[in-house]
């Protein structure tokens, strides 16, 4: 029996277990250098995606937006897109 | 002693070598109140994603720093003074990391399709900006 973990059954099938992209063993480093890995979670305008979309876990969540915003200072990454 | 990560952004119209004696000259600085500088990395110049004081691309440099906070806070102001320099960040660290930065790597193979995240595909169906 399948438990429809998920927003009280409006949807037919199972969502896949969404986990951390930032835990377990080889998960990336967050760095505010890195901004091939941060492109990954700001949206088309340039904002931080929200965590209950990426899953990354709530700590680490704290520390990329961290790094996004060190980026941004840095000129690496852009504060508005468009 | 403390470890910090020390970047700082100049102008775009002064030459390699000029930003090269820059961080030469800063890291003259920090030697004189007593720290000592590991890695610099001249990330060249690189195109900002915003303009910067009017500058659309500026030369970076990085550093890693092991200084007392008293060293770190004369060359901030050094750099505050000096016109050349645009902005700079500095950021304690609890160790430096050793061999190229992010950065570096990157601008070797740069497009190399890096697929160190298999389990997930490229996240295209980002939130459009719902309400324009």
């Amino acid at each position: 029996m399948a438990i429809a973990s998920t927003s009280g059954g409006r949807r037919p099938f199972n969502r896949r277990k969404k986990s951390c992209p930032f835990s377990g063993p080889n998960a990336p480093k967050i760095d505010y250098k890195d901004t091939k890995l941060l492109q990954r979670y700001v949206s088309e305008r340039g904002k931080i995606v929200p965590s209950r979309i990426s899953a990354v876990s709530q700590k680490k969540q704290r520390e990329l937006a961290q790094a996004v915003k060190r980026a941004r200072f840095l000129g690496l990454l852009p504060y508005v897109i468009g | 002693m403390a470890l910090y990560e020390h970047t700082f952004l100049a102008r775009q119209d002064i030459s390699a070598q000029q930003a090269e004696a820059l961080a030469e000259q800063f890291k003259g600085v920090l030697e004189e109140n007593g720290g000592s500088v590991g890695k610099v990395e001249n990330w060249g110049l690189r195109t900002a994603a915003y303009r910067i004081q009017k500058n659309r691309k500026c030369h970076y440099i990085h550093m890693n720093v092991d200084a007392p906070a008293a060293a770190l806070a004369e060359m901030e102001r050094q750099m505050r003074i000096h016109e050349d320099i645009l902005r700079y960040m500095t950021i304690r660290v609890e160790e430096h990391e050793e061999g190229p930065s992010a950065i570096m790597k990157k601008s070797d193979r740069d497009d190399r399709p890096r697929r160190d995240r298999d389990d997930r595909p490229p996240r295209d169906s980002k939130p459009e900006a719902s309400g324009e």
